[in-house]
């Protein structure tokens, strides 16, 4: 439904690239792995926001949650987590062997994808009541207050954060080490949602966002579909979380952890852009954003938030089908959707109803 | 005669003051086709709301092949095998018409793998195959919001078909459809009953359509139910007629 033409040759340019890109823009690859992430982001809430047509504005919750869960793995492996985090610790600058380090990356990342599956279904348990622009603001009220939660914990450091484990090998080798987990993540994601959407899952959760009072009037198991979804995007959330806390170094609750006006907004932002719904429509969303902020940031600094932000107002505005949904409506027969001719030039054209509730 | 396949047993239901359904009897007997009639505002729809679980009811029961159903909930009813459709037409409008029939395949057994599983080749088959039967072979790759109202409402039946239901509750089959098309579905309804053996339990305005397809008909007015009996004894009872006429 959402092919593109010669897939498989994109498919292998975009590889191509994302092995090549930090050999050749080497002063690049820190931006590059965050355009990775930003993928990721735009991916995971597509599926939500998207295919499903639940807008989360709280998905930035499994990065943030994600992110400490690693934190504490990988340091709770070797040290008391409470004396780590203390004030006034004098092993937060602890270092970690080569073998600490490795361990405590791996079971800290494994950790923290199953730390926010479960999360997801725990939420999934009271947040899937609400519909529409309900759930929208419910969960952007739950990623607000974790963010405020986490910053009252002592045990995880409270407002002022925890040092992550420093890498024990050079700059160089910890960027490229981060830069190929964050495609790695990314490449993952991005097959599995593709894989998912062929599936009868991917027909269900479509029939979810069309009109879901009708797939529960036809027997469909809704309740199961959304939950497992929520989590399936949760698990790679929550893996991109731990690899950003690592790769920044230090994690604190309201900017780096849970920063729902930037990132949590940004994926939101991003498949619109690319346009929701399709495979692709993320992925071209995540990396023009990306290049418009990093463009913005360097050349127009001081009016950076206004550029993005108009950005968004003119996408949402003129433009919400997104770079993918004006490309099908352009050229339908080139992504397989057949178009009635009469329908075309206006004969008999139906009303334009859509089955939002 | 054996009990009724849908057993509905003096079911109430009140909105704050309005009351809906008062009362309300009435029995769908297995492979029958059931008519279900009354003025504007009797309570036909919401007594059908009842039956498929989309509220609680305030008294009464409802069985289904000798099950209470009236504490279930709509995925539960659906996947019991009694289904209804939608009086405002309810289909996936962003998905082309083959998909809307594949993801109405009956769910009574899916399994949590099912979820992972592609559709073998022989549903789509099915599928094409119904839609033949509706007469939207021609359109099933279309976008089904795309298609007119009268076809969506084709395309809704389609998809109750592709679901195998024991019953199918209809709400205004015939609503909105152009005239000339109305005799070809009544046609498709009794084959619907006939060769698929689902038993037809059909709200109807158009008297024309309901007395040509119902084998008895209930009527309701003010929510509780006036009449019931054959098309004739229905035609002729001069409640029926007060009732439509306004003769209160």
């Amino acid at each position: 439904m959402n092919a593109l033409p010669n897939e498989h040759r994109i498919h292998l340019a975009v590889l191509a690239f994302g092995l090549a890109a930090p050999f050749i823009f080497g002063a690049f690859t820190f931006q590059f792995t965050i355009l990775w992430i930003m993928i990721l982001f735009a991916l995971t809430w597509d599926m939500m926001g998207g295919q499903m047509g639940y807008n989360s504005l709280g998905n930035i919750v499994f990065f943030g949650a994600g992110m400490y869960i690693c934190a504490v793995v990988q340091v709770g492996l070797y040290y008391d987590v409470g004396l780590y985090t203390a004030p006034d610790s004098s092993i937060s600058g602890a270092s970690f062997t080569y073998q600490q380090y490795f361990t405590g990356l791996v079971l800290g990342l494994i950790c923290a994808a199953i730390g926010c599956v479960l999360l997801a279904f725990v939420m999934s348990s009271f947040l899937f009541g609400l519909r529409g622009p309900y759930f929208a603001i419910g969960t952007l009220g739950i990623a607000l207050s974790a963010g405020e939660l986490m910053g009252a914990w002592e045990w995880v450091g409270a407002g002022s954060g925890i040092a992550m484990p420093v890498f024990p090998g050079g700059v160089e080798a910890r960027s490229l080490m981060f830069y190929f987990i964050a495609l790695g993540a990314a490449a993952a994601t991005y097959w599995f949602v593709r894989w998912l959407y062929s599936t009868r899952y991917g027909l269900a959760i479509n029939a979810i966002r069309d009109d879901e009072e009708k797939a529960e009037a036809m027997g469909v198991h809704t309740k199961r579909y959304k939950s497992i979804t929520w989590s399936f995007s949760a698990f790679f959330l929550g893996i991109s979380g731990g690899l950003f806390g690592n790769m920044t170094g230090f994690i604190e609750p309201l900017e780096v952890a849970f920063p729902t006006v930037t990132f949590g907004i940004f994926m939101v932002a991003m498949a619109l852009l690319g346009g929701k719904g399709t495979i692709w429509g993320p992925v071209i969303g995540a990396t023009l954003f990306h290049v418009i902020k990093e463009v913005t940031w360097t050349y127009l600094l001081g009016w950076q938030w206004v550029a993005l932000g108009l950005l968004i107002v003119i996408n949402v505005v003129f433009f919400q089908q997104g770079i993918m949904g004006w490309m099908q409506r352009k050229w339908p027969e080139r992504f397989g959707i057949q178009v009635d001719a009469s329908m075309r030039k206006g004969s008999e054209r139906p009303s334009d109803r859509t089955s939002t509730p | 005669m054996n009990a009724a396949l849908l057993d509905v047993k003096s079911v109430s239901k009140s909105f704050g003051g309005v009351q809906a359904n008062q009362n309300v009897s009435m029995q769908v007997p297995e492979g029958r086709i059931t008519g279900l009639i009354g003025p504007n505002g009797s309570g036909k729809t919401t007594l059908f709301n009842s039956i498929v679980g989309y509220h609680p009811i305030d008294g009464g029961s409802i069985r289904f092949e000798d099950r209470e159903i009236s504490k279930l909930r709509v995925q539960q009813i659906a996947r019991l095998g009694l289904l209804r459709t939608f009086q405002q037409t309810r289909i996936y409008s962003k998905m082309d018409c083959v998909k809307n029939m594949l993801i109405s395949v009956p769910h009574r057994n899916a399994t949590f793998s099912d979820m992972f599983k592609p559709y073998p080749p022989d549903l789509t088959e099915k599928a094409e195959h119904l839609l033949e039967f509706v007469g939207l072979y021609q359109k099933r790759h279309l976008v089904s919001g795309d298609l007119s109202f009268g076809q969506q409402k084709l395309l809704e039946f389609a998809m109750a078909l592709m679901n195998e239901p024991r019953v199918l509750l209809l709400d205004e089959p015939t609503a909105g459809i152009n005239p000339t098309l109305i005799n070809g579905l009544i046609d498709r309804l009794k084959l619907a009953n006939t060769e698929f053996g689902i038993t037809l339990f059909v709200i109807e305005h158009n008297m024309r359509v309901i007395m040509n397809l119902a084998d008895s008909i209930y009527c309701l007015a003010h929510g509780e139910l006036l009449a019931h009996g054959s098309p004739d004894e229905i035609q002729g009872d001069q409640r029926v007629i007060d009732a439509y006429l306004g003769a209160h």
